[in-house]
């Protein structure tokens, strides 16, 4: 009886910390300028998320589908290069010490741990003639991602049996052979973990585009949403049906994956 | 997290004399990361302590000394940043802490739609932080927003959460919590879990309440997970400014500056060498916090 109480407490306090904020971007997104303007967390009288949804995408010249292109190509460029490489470095750094092994650990925990230095990346960057273009973000992204991804996937590889390398390597496989062909598909679990947890983290970045990536024409979804709220600062239904929009893809991902993310939450942030 | 299990595990260390030569683990796999890695947060990092010395536009660069660091700490607004950068680091961190542990103690009991409630609690992690905070601007409005209305419902005058200068700061770490607790729980829940069941029944034969069974097994044995939260909340409240930025921009006046968005500030008003100053604080306050830390509370771990 007590605990039916507390659970049912619990469901009523969640509802209104967790699901009422949800709930008021989603209401307000389908509510007319003058009503979503009061502010109020009521339902709309009338309807209108398809208007609004067609004027947001419109808004800017299509600037939203632009944004949304950008972040798709920034997110899977950079999660695939990152994770590739990544798996690559957990692999020889678990099965081979050597004097390089300490070096390297250390500089994977910097790379959680220290803030990058701004300014002197743009100055890399333009040195490069990489400064805002699209692969000097992408590169970006996989320099920072990269340590987490490593420390998932070391965890990981640790649990496979170096009798299977073994195996491959009498059977002939070379290195890049027995990483890509043995070990790689077995990272199967932890790689969709690191894609997901990655993926999302990217796509809602904002910092980064800020500072690499100026400019409307290569905006991505968040830096879009950012200037539209400076832009548009009135229109209320607007600005809601945008983020609404932005919400969508970590949303799904969600959908998907809610169990194996948590897993390998854990398993990183806990063991790694 | 900052473990480093050691991965020694090989059987006989008689490694072929060959080894050297053509090891199945080349070295070289280091080298694609490496190159990126290298080039794009350990040449800044490490050029940042150079150009944090020079007053530095975009065409030259000119040795000042520590010039830079004297501007820092004499601006009293740069100074607050200092300071609000540390206040909303262990705000944020504490209660992030102690929420995630309460909310942990209840999605693992027996509570009925406990599945669906971690799912909730966990959602805010994955959207877009620019998002939550327009989204609480909104909500935070003094006069029509929704919680000063409902406040106003309960008979309380809710302040100017983000114009009022003495709460814009805390409102913000407010929300960071609201956003970020969900990842605390799911830490404190799989440490938790991972509790063998025989503890708690060897206390429940001693007759020990929900009190002593949460005082002397679920806090000691859940100091990993509390060791991570920690860290892992205080990471990324001291390096916190999307949040901070898409809400009040450090405002009202400078009053909810943070490093990170005095360092933009700096950097949007052309002062790269005062900006990369501003970096290099950043640096040595999280590595002086962060490092000694996390040797202490994994020391602790061991002794346990």
């Amino acid at each position: 009886m007590r605990s039916k109480l507390l659970g049912l407490l619990a469901l009523v306090l969640s509802g209104v910390v967790f699901g009422v904020p949800f709930l008021f971007i989603v209401l307000t997104a389908g509510k007319t300028r003058a009503e979503a303007s009061r502010l109020e967390f009521s339902w709309p009288t009338q309807l209108r998320f398809v208007a609004n949804f067609v004027e947001v995408v419109q808004a800017r010249d299509y600037m939203l589908i632009i944004a949304y292109i950008n972040s798709t190509v920034l997110t899977v460029a950079s999660v695939s290069i990152m994770v590739v490489l990544a798996a690559m470095v957990a692999f020889v750094l678990q099965r081979r010490p050597s004097r390089w092994t300490g070096p390297v650990n250390l500089l994977v925990l910097a790379g959680l741990i220290i803030p990058p230095a701004v300014v002197p990346t743009i100055w890399v960057l333009q040195r490069l003639g990489l400064f805002r273009t699209m692969p000097g973000l992408i590169l970006v992204e996989v320099a920072f991602g990269l340590s987490f991804c490593v420390l998932l996937f070391r965890a990981f590889i640790a649990t496979i049996p170096r009798e299977l390398d073994e195996a491959a390597i009498l059977d002939g496989a070379g290195p890049l052979r027995l990483f890509f062909r043995v070990v790689f598909p077995l990272l199967r679990s932890v790689i969709v973990t690191a894609i997901v947890v990655q993926s999302v983290t990217v796509f809602n970045d904002f910092v980064n585009p800020l500072y690499f990536l100026p400019g409307d024409q290569n905006a991505t979804v968040q830096l879009t949403l950012y200037n539209f709220a400076g832009q548009y600062s009135t229109d209320y239904h607007l600005l809601f049906m945008n983020i609404l929009l932005i919400t969508i893809p970590p949303l799904i991902m969600f959908a998907f994956f809610n169990r194996q993310i948590v897993a390998g939450m854990t398993s990183g942030a806990v063991k790694g | 997290m900052v473990t480093l299990t050691d991965a020694r595990g090989r059987a006989g260390t008689g490694a072929p004399s060959t080894a050297r030569a053509r090891s199945p683990y080349p070295h070289w796999f280091y080298l694609p990361a490496a190159a990126i890695y290298g080039v794009l947060f350990i040449v800044p990092t490490v050029t940042s302590f150079w150009f944090s010395l020079t007053r530095w536009s975009v065409f030259d660069s000119t040795f000042v000394g520590l010039e830079n660091f004297v501007t820092f700490f004499r601006e009293p607004a740069l100074v607050k940043g200092l300071t609000n950068t540390l206040i909303y680091g262990v705000v944020t961190s504490g209660a992030k802490v102690v929420l995630g542990m309460a909310l942990a103690l209840l999605l693992t009991s027996q509570i009925a739609a406990r599945g669906w409630l971690r799912s909730v609690v966990f959602f805010p992690v994955l959207v877009s932080t620019i998002g939550v905070g327009l989204t609480f601007t909104v909500l935070m409005n003094p006069e029509r927003g929704l919680i000063n209305q409902s406040l106003a419902v309960l008979g309380i005058d809710g302040p100017g959460w983000l114009t009022d200068p003495s709460w814009a700061l805390l409102s913000v770490a407010l929300v960071d919590v609201w956003k970020g607790v969900g990842l605390a729980t799911i830490i404190y829940i799989a440490g938790i879990v991972s509790i063998p069941a025989e503890y708690f029944e060897a206390a429940k034969v001693d007759g020990a309440g929900a009190w002593a069974r949460f005082r002397n097994i679920i806090l000691p044995l859940a100091r990993p997970a509390t060791a991570t939260v920690i860290i892992l909340s205080l990471i990324g409240g001291l390096r916190s400014f999307d949040l901070i930025w898409a809400m009040t921009r450090g405002g009202p006046g400078f009053t909810s500056d943070v490093i990170a968005s005095v360092i933009y500030k700096q950097y949007q008003a052309g002062f790269y060498g005062l900006s990369t100053a501003g970096n290099v604080v950043l640096f040595l306050l999280v590595t002086a916090i962060v490092f000694p830390l996390s040797r202490w509370l994994n020391r602790r771990e061991v002794e346990m």
